[in-house]
């Protein structure tokens, strides 16, 4: 079964789960953009490169009009592969190109039943407004602690 | 809307709003170094920034933090995990299958 973890931060989301094939295999699945367009919905126009920005369409009738752009960071052969993007739109009426881009990390470790794939999406916090707010009512970091997070963000 | 939280009284506002509740720009002045009308202006930019809200109770102006807000940024985050779960569960079944 897949094991799901929601990190307790809002400002990243992170899941861990195994899948029953070898390591390449799964590191096939992703780092190629024909392969990875079959499973994850987006068609996607040309190879994913270091330091490149490939284009892509959802395959979902109601977002076809959306252009998604990955922003290649990084990829380290069967490991790592990571990208830049806008955030996946959860709503068909809104320009998520407005949105901040959010980074997407895919972790590949080998394990006895075949390979344990991670994947964190960070940098939400660029976009909500209300989590300024929050950052007072969860009191935790203290008032330090708050205030010099929120003054990184301020213009 | 960065610029809104720009200065450090709006910061203690928004503060003071979360420990202590909602409560009038009168309480709010309390122990402020400016103005009562300074007060006034801050929290309105404040509130045009989504972050405050305000209601009248009887002669007095009683301001909350807009939890409305960060509702709504708590479901879009569920919303996009809920995306990734689905894609997690599509990978695991392309890389299974067969070959």
């Amino acid at each position: 079964m897949i094991a799901m973890e929601k990190a307790q931060s809002t400002d990243r989301i992170e899941k861990h789960f195994e899948v029953r094939a070898p390591r390449s295999k799964v590191w096939r699945a992703i780092a190629d953009a024909q392969q990875f367009g079959t499973w994850f919905g987006i068609r996607v126009e040309g190879a994913f490169e270091e330091g490149k920005t490939v284009r892509g369409f959802i395959t979902h009738k109601d977002y076809e009009h959306f252009k998604i752009s990955f922003q290649v960071v990084k990829m380290e052969a069967e490991r790592y592969f990571a990208y830049r993007w806008h955030p996946y739109p959860s709503d068909p009426n809104y320009d998520y190109s407005k949105a901040p881009m959010t980074l997407v990390e895919f972790t590949l470790e080998e394990t006895d039943g075949g390979t344990a794939v991670t994947i964190v999406e960070s940098g939400f916090d660029q976009i909500p407004l209300a989590r300024r707010a929050e950052a007072f009512r969860n009191n935790d970091g203290g008032w330090n602690g708050q205030a010099k997070k929120l003054t990184k963000y301020v213009a | 809307m960065f610029a809104a939280l720009a200065d450090a009284t709006r910061l203690r506002l928004l503060k003071r709003l979360s420990t202590e509740g909602s409560q009038s720009i009168t309480r709010l002045s309390e122990g402020e170094h400016v103005t009562r009308q300074a007060i006034t202006r801050h929290l309105y930019a404040l509130g045009s920034a989504g972050l405050v809200r305000h209601k009248r109770q009887g002669r007095e102006q009683i301001w909350d933090l807009d939890m409305k807000r960060l509702e709504k940024a708590r479901q879009y985050l569920d919303h996009v995990a809920a995306q990734w779960d689905a894609a997690a569960a599509r990978l695991k079944a392309f890389v299974e299958e067969s070959s």
